[in-house]
């Protein structure tokens, strides 16, 4: 789950990391008073949206008056942001991140995430901060450093050092940035981040480190026990029939084919598609009913399916490991005579009882084919889709 | 000969009274899978599926002396459910539950990795050895005892492999799922390790996907270390990119991870490529020449 960069620096202030003074506003109206209240001349007003490369999008402006952060309050809000980062269709702006202006005298990187290589949390910085790090990292490698830190990590001090020596820090910068690192760390470590970004981490005139943006994605599995951070969660950044599945615990991705596919497992649903395509079809949607399909889950996959209007045929395809395919099949039946199906629906069960789910299928008397092989069924969707 | 798991297998179910828990030690046991007991806190004394119910792994250890253990309970539970077992002194853990917390899984991989255990999955089928014994929710019908190894990051694509190996004839030396986790408690090369040294086996078939560079490791031990033939399908071959956040992912995983990645590294290495999900058991197939 990702976090705004608001949200995201709360966080920050709560870990003592330096961070511009602030306000966010979900009103133009209440832009004048927020700059009022920050204070100063100049400020930078931001567009809040779960996506990067907002700056050469036009989602960060400076403004030197604060009817100029209500102005790009108004032409923002309401508004999709779109950036490299986003879809075609760009990501909802619903608040503004209005900040005091910080002088900049340098540009850093600073990130950690998990690495699945080294199994640790690996810190990256580089000296060369900004939208071009990934350039930096692929042309310039010796600008960047991973340095892996384990959990309750006696070396951090150590660690942190040899960070900061790429970075190109100076002596006073060092004793901020020992203590900084390990706050990361924790609150790395106790909200259950999978992602934390500050791009950039600058010095400012003061030779201050300051943290000038803030990218955090918490570990959805640990949402359990963090309450305060599910509370964060802004669904209007989700697609809104993603979100939808999600909130029926289905994987749902739309696509732009004409196959809409339903399978259990994200492997299988990737290999379906895989299918599909390799016999000349286009699927509509990755659909991923999970482990534990119920008949409710089924009816609501055919409904999120068929909510997309290119779809011509359903095509559904089950390996039954925990799912029984007889429940399955329950489930098609309700859902069809539940749901106003009108397209043609080609049913694969194969597994734990399948033979069961065949007949089940065959005695609902629905007009659905039933084909138990997995090359014959993608090709039959293939040719109900032309 | 097999690996990890065999009729000497002593299985101890750990969630044993709870739905799943009971669904899949019903359907190991009938499988022919030697269960000697389980544990749930709170309910020890019980019998349960005509087992002993103990309150925990080392009051099962004094009593029936397990082997092994197959944890079914609620991921936020997990960690302490896994390390208790590698405590106690079970050697093999294989954990079905998914969405274990990624730092959970950090320490716990680090600790059996300190205890010289081997823990596969979680997030995963579990692990078969036809005929023999069944630790896992794999339906067990499909499966064939035969030569061929079997190893995939994917529940359903791992059954895919199977059903098709089966029909053709081959079936199966063993089956390990290790799960699609980031972390994940072995990898392709801990199991092909395994494989190489199983006499039974004649190939390996590694079903892998996109994501992570966990294929392209293998791929690379596969090239110096297993002298078997290994037939490989990459799921994900269709699939978009996905939106991101951040920069962060991308440089480390330096531009990898899409399935047209790990297939020239796969083919580089030597490993045949099934190009489609249907066609594994036909690339096996012509792989051995029969």
């Amino acid at each position: 789950m990702n976090l705004h960069e608001y949200q995201g620096k709360s966080l920050f202030a709560e870990y003592n990391l330096p961070v511009s003074k602030g306000k966010v506003i979900f009103n133009s109206s209440d832009a004048v008073n927020a700059c009022n209240e920050i204070g100063g001349v100049r400020w930078v007003v931001k567009a809040q949206v779960h996506a990067g490369g907002r700056g050469k999008a036009g989602g960060v402006e400076l403004v030197d008056s604060p009817e100029m952060a209500e102005e790009f309050s108004k032409k923002w809000l309401g508004n999709r942001l779109v950036t490299y980062q986003t879809d075609a269709r760009g990501q909802l702006v619903n608040s503004i991140l209005i900040e005091e202006c910080t002088e900049i005298s340098k540009e850093l990187y600073l990130s950690a995430v998990i690495d699945r290589d080294s199994q640790k949390i690996v810190f990256i910085g580089s000296c060369e901060g900004g939208v071009n790090i990934e350039e930096v990292a692929k042309n310039s490698p010796e600008k960047i450093i991973y340095q892996g830190v384990d959990i309750n990590d006696e070396n951090l001090q150590e660690d942190a050092i040899n960070i900061a020596k790429v970075l190109k820090l100076n002596e006073h910068q060092i004793t901020q940035f020992i203590p900084m690192v390990e706050n990361f760390l924790r609150l790395f470590i106790e909200k259950d981040l999978s992602l934390l970004e500050i791009n950039p981490l600058v010095i400012n005139k003061n030779g201050d480190l300051h943290c000038l943006d803030a990218k955090i994605n918490i570990d959805t599995n640990a949402l359990f026990r963090q309450p305060d951070i599910q509370d964060m969660y802004d669904e209007t950044q989700d697609d809104p029939q993603e979100a939808e599945a999600a909130k029926h615990d289905l994987s749902y991705v739309s696509l732009d084919g004409n196959i809409g596919c339903m399978v259990n497992g994200a492997g299988l649903a990737m290999g379906t598609m895989d299918t599909i395509k390799f016999y000349g079809g286009n699927p509509a949607n990755f659909l991923d009913v999970g482990g534990t399909a119920t008949q409710q889950r089924v009816a609501q996959a055919f409904k999120i399916i068929l909510k997309d209007p290119g779809v011509k045929v359903v095509l559904v395809n089950i390996f039954g490991g925990i799912v029984r395919c007889d429940l399955i099949a329950e489930g098609v039946v309700a859902a069809i005579k539940e749901v106003n199906i009108n397209v043609p629906v080609v049913v694969r069960l194969e597994g734990n009882n399948s033979d069961l789910g065949a007949k089940i299928l065959s005695d609902a008397k629905i007009s659905v084919e039933s084909i138990n092989n997995l090359s014959d069924a993608a090709m039959k969707a293939v040719e109900l889709a032309r | 000969m097999s690996i990890l798991v065999n009729s000497d297998t002593r299985l101890l179910v750990q969630g044993f009274t709870g739905s799943q828990g009971t669904l899949h030690s019903k359907q190991s046991i009938e499988y022919g899978t030697n269960i000697v007991g389980g544990v749930t806190p709170g309910k020890g004394g019980i019998q349960h599926l005509d087992k002993p119910v103990f309150n925990s792994v080392e009051e099962a250890m004094n009593e029936v002396e397990p082997n092994a253990s197959i944890i079914f309970v609620p991921a936020k539970f997990c960690k302490d459910s896994i390390l208790e077992a590698a405590q106690s002194g079970i050697k093999l853990i294989v954990c079905i539950t998914e969405g274990i917390p990624t730092l959970d899984m950090l320490e716990i991989k680090k600790q059996v990795d300190n205890l010289g255990v081997r823990l596969i999955g979680p997030n995963c089928p579990g692990v078969i050895t036809p005929g023999q014994a069944k630790l896992g929710i794999m339906p067990g019908n499909i499966h064939q005892k035969g030569s061929i190894g079997i190893i995939s990051r994917s529940g359903t694509l791992t059954y895919e492999a199977v059903k098709q190996t089966t029909d053709l004839g081959f079936g199966q030396s063993s089956c390990v799922g290790i799960g699609g986790d980031p972390i994940p408690g072995s990898s392709f090369i801990d199991i092909l390790k395994l494989f190489e040294d199983d006499n039974e086996t004649e190939a390996i078939v590694m079903v892998g996907e996109i994501g992570g560079n966990a294929e392209e490791s293998a791929a690379e031990y596969i090239k110096s270390n297993i002298t078997k033939p290994v037939i490989s399908y990459i799921a994900g071959q269709t699939a978009p990119e996905g939106k991101r956040m951040g920069h962060a992912g991308a440089i480390i995983a330096g531009g990898k991870g899409t399935a047209e990645d790990k297939i020239k590294k796969l083919k580089e290495c030597g490993v045949h490529i099934a190009d489609n999900l249907v066609s594994i058991g036909k690339k096996v197939s012509e792989v051995l020449g029969r």
